[in-house]
């Protein structure tokens, strides 16, 4: 009577966490990497569509503002947020780092505006990886 | 391919796609993933629009 249910602890602990699934696990791993994919592959296919829209437009805008893209690095804080913001994008980042995309101008006054909507871009699609694993464990609609 | 935005166009493009993201991601129903949208926008712009006015009498 010490211990009565330590894998009724373990059950709840799970329920708590949400049932995992294979769409639990490849619904945000696709979300990231290809913006609002992760709900398309749910058949949430308006929702997608904006949310890929969006995303897609808001990172190619920040790259036309001749944004920066941030590179992983060990150095100001400021920096590797940026980075962090930036990875978000997951596969735009990816092709942008395989093109030499995104090294941003100075001289222009709207860049620094470029280098935001490319972090924001990134961001936005973290939330949008966490809503497609929310609808993925039944939680959202 | 550059474009140069001006400093409200590039709030307002920010604010539409920050808002379409926020409605369809912090709310349940597609009515109040509207409703949710249109209030970020009007937020975002509202706050652009009042952070101009602050600006323009700090400069006064």
């Amino acid at each position: 009577m010490a211990n009565p249910s330590p894998v009724k602890t373990k059950q709840s602990e799970q329920d708590a966490a949400g049932p995992v699934s294979t769409m639990s696990v490849l619904a945000p791993a696709i979300g990231w990497l290809i913006p609002g994919a992760g709900h398309l592959i749910q058949k949430r296919w308006g929702r997608g569509v904006l949310l890929m829209l969006s995303i897609f437009t808001m990172f190619f805008l920040g790259l036309a503002m001749q944004g920066r893209v941030y590179k992983p690095n060990g150095g100001d804080i400021l920096d590797m947020l940026g980075f962090v913001g930036n990875i978000g994008a997951g596969g735009l980042y990816i092709v942008t780092r395989a093109m030499d995309w995104g090294h941003g101008a100075i001289s222009h006054a709207t860049a620094d505006y470029g280098t935001k909507f490319l972090i924001v871009a990134g961001l936005l699609n973290f939330i949008t990886v966490a809503d497609a694993y929310h609808i993925a464990i039944g939680k959202k609609p | 391919m550059t474009i140069t935005l001006s400093h409200f166009t590039s709030a307002v493009l920010f604010s539409i796609f920050a808002s379409v993201v926020f409605g369809i991601t912090q709310r349940n129903t597609p009515q109040e993933m509207v409703r949710y949208g249109l209030y970020c926008f009007s937020m975002f712009l509202g706050g652009v629009i009042l952070a101009g006015w602050v600006m323009w009498l700090i400069r006064r």
